[in-house]
């Protein structure tokens, strides 16, 4: 993994994937290790996104380690019309690290292509954000014990999402059981189906959320946005289709645990906040350890 | 034979046979056919007993290129290519899909970084029962053979 950029979910093995979630396991035992100490991580955020941001900023200066960067492309040279590549060529003389996050499609792994340092590919688009792939395979490995064998809902918008097309494709690793809930014009891609079948992994496809969630080990939720739907009725009559409460969760299993990529609206009711099977809170801090994981590895400090 | 009579034969140089009608005219742009300044025959419409209406180009005295091959492929994977000398076939090619292509094949999706910066396309070529699919190396989305467009 050392100085290998990490832009796609399908760059990384299996066991790149434990040594990744093993060494993460070992930050959040001791989160304090100055391993980046004299290293400077440039944080390119080309379009807002609080919450990756501030979790890659936190990772890195638990590491001990410099940040420099943006945190929106106004203001800055992108701004009056400097291309990727020469915002690439001129930071990867600054920083030991990139971490970028980009409207366009693609653009992580051209600047991977023209940078002398490793790229970390924070989301490009609607196509990839490999390190909350893997703070999810780390989280459902902590509470669950083990990637194998799971019962997986997913939830949600799984038309557009790229959160839970590159979890489904991580977790086919694994031996899975897929749930897919959905509004019917929101459902899985056929061409993710098509790669299930191949692999010969068993899913099932429902409208709504019911009982059947009884027999889930996670409950994965993602938003279903009103910019998805072209008619705007259609929208109103599925919102609440989707929202998880806390009454529904009473005869699933002890065990089982609700996970969501934040930020939410109002697809998990707040009154589940209290419920121990409530996760995602805690899924956004495992996102420090794991990330604080990824760049160790990256810059060949573990 | 009624081929020969509708297209004229040429004594030495390609023939690209076989080109399904609906292919013809971005084979005719990939390969430059413009540029050619030797004796260039193009039929169209013509009746195949294997595809429907196919087309067929006659190029005298050049050979194409592997990269103009590929090129060919990835539009018309039936295209066959014969080498003429004397007017007779001295080689006969069927076209073979190539892994990878890259430079004259623009990516369908439009938030791609190849449709902003200047970047050029790389693409994995799918190859699903016959179906062939170009896997964007840079945004990752498939560009299907019916939306194939080509950068010139
Ligand atoms: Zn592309």
């Amino acid at each position: 993994m050392k100085n290998k950029s990490l832009i796609s979910i399908n760059d990384y093995t299996k066991e790149d994937y434990f040594k990744i979630l093993d060494l993460a396991d070992d930050f959040q035992k001791n989160p304090n290790q100055k391993l980046l100490e004299n290293h400077i991580v440039a944080s390119l955020f080309f379009e807002p996104s609080t919450r990756t941001r501030l979790s890659f900023e936190t990772a890195v200066q638990r590491l001990g380690g410099k940040v420099i960067g943006f945190s929106e492309a106004s203001n800055t040279s992108v701004s009056k019309g400097e291309s990727l590549k020469d915002t690439i060529l001129t930071v990867n003389k600054y920083a030991d690290l990139i971490v970028m996050r980009h409207p366009i499609e693609g653009s992580a792994r051209f600047a991977s292509e023209v940078s002398d340092v490793p790229i970390i590919n924070a989301g490009d688009g609607s196509n990839q954000h490999p390190t909350q792939c893997l703070l999810d395979l780390y989280s459902i490995r902590k509470t669950q014990g083990t990637l194998e064998n799971l019962n997986l809902f997913l939830v949600g918008d799984l038309k557009y999402g790229r959160t839970v097309h590159s979890l489904m494709t991580a977790m086919s690793e694994f031996n899975p059981v897929f749930n897919f809930v959905s509004p019917p014009s929101l459902r899985m891609p056929q061409e993710y189906k098509d790669y299930l079948d191949e692999k010969g992994i068993k899913y099932h496809e429902y409208d709504d959320l019911n009982d059947n969630i009884n027999n889930a080990d996670i409950i994965y939720v993602t938003r279903v946005q009103r910019e998805r739907f072209s008619d705007p009725m259609e929208y109103e009559k599925v919102k609440n289709a989707y929202i998880l409460k806390n009454d529904m969760l009473d005869n699933t299993k002890p065990t089982m645990r609700i996970m969501h990529p934040l930020p939410r609206v109002n697809e998990i009711d707040t009154d589940v906040d209290a419920n121990p099977k409530a996760y995602y809170f805690e899924q956004a801090e495992n996102g420090v350890y794991t990330r604080m994981a990824i760049m160790a590895l990256i810059l060949g400090l573990k | 034979m009624k081929n020969e009579l509708t297209v004229k034969a040429i004594k030495k140089g390609t023939v690209i046979d076989h080109i399904q009608a609906k292919n013809l005219f971005k084979i005719i742009s990939i390969i430059g056919i413009e540029k050619i300044d030797t004796e260039v025959f193009i039929g169209n419409n013509l009746e195949s007993k294997k595809h429907g209406k196919k087309a067929i180009i006659k190029i005298e005295n050049r050979f194409p290129s592997m990269d103009d091959i590929n090129k060919i492929a990835i539009i018309d994977p039936h295209a066959v290519i014969n080498t003429i000398d004397e007017y007779k076939v001295i080689e006969k090619k069927h076209v073979k899909i190539p892994d990878t292509i890259n430079t004259f094949v623009k990516c369908i999706n439009p938030k791609c970084i190849t449709n902003h910066e200047k970047v050029s396309t790389k693409f994995k070529i799918q190859n699903k029962d016959g179906k062939i699919g170009l896997k964007c190396n840079y945004c990752e989305k498939i560009t299907g053979q019916d939306n194939i467009e080509i950068i010139r």
